[in-house]
């Protein structure tokens, strides 16, 4: 990684720093900063010769090891440390000048889903700029959400779509081209007849299929300049966890967190920064005793509760609590009472919800538009009961 | 001669110690005087002696969903409420690590704030126009200052660079990092670098609480730790990083209600009590009746709740009708 001296890491806001920070750690400072910006103790340090520290060894060595590398005082070391931290803090912005610029992007800020009630409820749609994760049992309707999405921002504008190109990235081969347009036949009739807007939409769909996470990695580098360039509006990562479980096959237990911790930053770092939504499916497992569900002053009621826990939410998503932690919003496909339901498990905007559905020709349905609240130990638990074949027969 | 100036040097060393200290008495009146600054739930804030305390860290912890991040916007509005409402009037930083401030959700909780104001001080629209000027939702946003954080190496400069920050904005008076675990937990590989890297930092914010007078709040997250022959939740980061914060809130489920749990605090015993996120932010929770009911009474609630289902499946009611009650409802 070139040489950054300080002086020129004043970047415009938002874009380059959010592009940097992925670097930052292999950034280095370059001593050789002009005299003016120095303060006279530094500048007795760079008479020793120009020395490039990297910023992550300024910030978190000892003092003092920094000492040592400097060649000088703990003075110096001091504003060393005060004028890169200055200079790699982000900067600064009030919420208000947040709001302004959401409101100055139009649309705001939101995929609507063309489902009346989930779309109300999460306040307009999948937000953008932020990770969405849908997760639920095999076979519920995940790749079906995924692909009406998929759709609605390939529409154009006039239609409520994003008009823009869609990467969908397919990782269990599920995607269905014709699947696709028969949702959109079903969905958009008086569009779709429209001659050659099947092919134009099909043809702004790009599908990647990675066997590996090596490769998924890979192509998540190359990508953002892609998302740049192309004009991309929404990015569908089906599934997550079958990525996850490829690398677990090879990995011991210890090594399992590292890839999902670096993918995870990347695609919230990609999100923000081409502020585009970002829509992860995840699968579910049963629990295993690994799960903690209290905390060591609740231990009283850990043994009267176990039993009815257990018995109510055997499935817990996949990918670990630290997953749970970092994604915005999470949309719980699950099934019960004959039904299936989509459950705002976790969004910032709104209470936890839920809302009863089914999978039709022209995709993705609400039953009802009406949502049922959910509280306490069912908003995390996820459900799978009976999945009749019947209800998955899609109606030609 | 030697005795003299010996006991000469003793008492200018006594004099020196005391120039540096302060004594208890001194303290109970600076403890006396301490603002705090509100949560917006009244259960919360008794627990809490008051609300959250300005010269002190706090860390608050819990589960996916449960609320941290809400509260941490509401304390972000609180701080703003003006003094002659009873606040402290002062400005807040947000340091987001993870993405979770939406702006939106911040705007709602401003106005929920205002509105419960008006509702209090009814009278005040005859006070000065300059101070009902202010009570706009657009006013708060201003003044919250909001860094947007990518890797740990930001999180050490923004920290490092906050007392830079504080410095020229003296009327900053909450710091709330939001989390200060994500990073933490994604590019370590080496845990000593980490220990001694988060004791350095927690050590500055101590600093930075007492400096400026201001709360620092810590959002932290959960993971699981193998105690007592089996796996419970625990606040991550390590059992050195506990020791690093003054007061521990950690908020959970409990059963269906929001609860709060105070489990380290230098003045206040451990306690837990309930509060609830509504539309417009913290507030307190519903008291129900539900808990205090007979068996009976329960079975009757629950078979109301359910008619809501029973457009949707009618085979629940004719359980019902059985007296049974259906699979999966929990009675606690």
């Amino acid at each position: 990684m070139a040489n950054m001296p300080v002086s020129e890491m004043r970047l415009p806001p938002h874009l380059a720093h959010l592009l940097a920070a992925r670097r930052l750690d292999t950034a280095k400072v370059s001593l050789s900063i002009p005299s003016p910006l120095l303060p006279p103790p530094l500048l007795t340090a760079r008479a020793s010769g120009l020395r490039s520290v990297p910023i992550q060894d300024v910030l978190s060595l000892p003092e003092v090891e920094l000492m040592v590398i400097l060649d000088a005082g703990l003075p110096t070391a001091r504003a060393a440390v005060a004028l890169v931290s200055e200079a790699a803090c982000p900067p600064c912005q009030t919420a208000l000048a947040l709001l302004e610029e959401r409101v100055r992007l139009g649309g705001g800020g939101r995929l609507a889903t063309t489902l009346c009630g989930l779309d109300e409820a999460l306040g307009g749609g999948i937000p953008m700029g932020k990770l969405t994760e849908v997760v639920g049992p095999s076979g519920i309707g995940k790749t079906q959400f995924c692909l009406k999405l998929a759709l609605l921002a390939a529409l154009p504008e006039y239609y409520g779509g994003l008009d823009g190109r869609v990467v969908y990235i397919d990782t269990e081969f599920k995607f269905s081209s014709r699947r696709m347009i028969e949702i959109g036949q079903k969905s958009f009739p008086q569009i779709f007849r429209q001659e050659g807007l099947a092919q134009k939409m099909a043809g702004r769909i790009l599908v990647t299929r990675p066997t590996s996470l090596a490769d998924f990695t890979k192509s998540l580098e190359e990508m953002k300049v892609t998302l740049l360039q192309h004009d991309v509006k929404l990015l569908i990562v089906d599934s997550m966890a079958a990525l996850m479980s490829l690398e677990n096959e090879k990995a011991t237990a210890g090594f399992r967190q590292h890839p999902l911790r670096w993918t995870l930053s990347f695609l919230k770092s990609i999100a923000e920064f081409s502020r585009i939504p970002v829509v992860v499916t995840n699968q579910v497992r049963s629990q295993s005793n690994d799960d903690g569900y209290h905390f060591s002053f609740e231990v009283d009621k850990k043994d009267g509760n176990k039993c009815a826990e257990r018995f109510d939410s055997h499935l817990v998503a996949a990918l670990g609590i630290q997953w749970a932690h970092a994604v915005t919003v999470r949309l719980v496909f699950e099934s019960h009472s004959g039904h299936r339901f989509i459950k705002v498990a976790k969004s910032p905007m709104s209470p936890a919800v839920a809302f009863p559905f089914v999978v039709e020709s022209s995709g993705i349905t609400l039953l009802s538009d009406e949502s049922i609240d959910v509280t306490g130990p069912e908003i995390t638990s996820i459900r799978c009961q009976d999945i009749s074949p019947g209800q998955n027969v899609l109606a030609r | 001669m030697g005795e003299q100036s010996g006991k000469f040097l003793l008492c200018s060393h006594y004099i020196l110690i005391f120039a540096w200290a302060q004594n208890a008495w001194d303290m109970l009146s600076d403890e006396q005087s301490q603002k705090h600054i509100t949560t917006g739930s009244g259960d919360l804030n008794d627990i809490l002696g008051g609300g959250i305390h300005c010269k002190e860290v706090t860390e608050i912890g819990g589960v996916p969903g449960v609320g941290k991040t809400q509260l941490g916007i509401q304390l972000a509005i609180n701080v703003q409420i003006p003094v002659e409402y009873g606040g402290l009037g002062g400005k807040a930083v947000y340091i987001d690590t993870e993405g979770s401030f939406m702006v939106e959700r911040v705007y709602q909780i401003a106005e929920g704030c205002i509105r419960d104001i008006l509702e209090h001080f009814p009278h005040s629209h005859e006070k000065s126009s300059s101070g009902q000027k202010q009570l706009q939702p657009e006013h708060f946003l201003a003044d919250i200052y909001y860094f947007r954080i990518c890797s740990y190496t930001e999180q050490i400069a923004v920290i490092n660079y906050l007392e830079k920050f504080l410095g020229e904005h003296k009327d900053v008076r909450i710091v709330v990092i939001d989390s200060v675990t994500f990073h933490f937990r994604q590019d370590f590989e080496d845990l000593a670098l980490r220990t001694r890297v988060l004791s350095g930092l927690s050590l500055k914010l101590m600093k930075i609480a007492k400096t400026y007078n201001l709360a620092v709040v810590l959002l932290n997250q959960v993971t699981t730790k193998f105690t007592e022959g089996s796996f419970q939740l625990t606040l991550a980061l390590g059992d050195s990083w506990s020791h690093s914060c003054t007061n521990r809130l950690i908020l959970y489920w409990n059963g269906n209600e929001r609860y709060a749990h105070l489990d380290k605090s230098p003045s206040l015993p451990v306690a837990s009590a309930p509060y609830a996120v509504t539309g417009k932010g913290i507030r307190d929770a519903l008291h129900t009746n539900l808990r205090e009911v007979d068996a009976t009474e329960q079975a009757t609630t629950v078979f109301l709740y359910l008619n809501v289902w029973h457009i949707l499946h009618s085979q629940i009611e004719k359980q019902l009708q059985g007296g049974q009650l259906p699979i999966g409802m929990d009675n606690s």
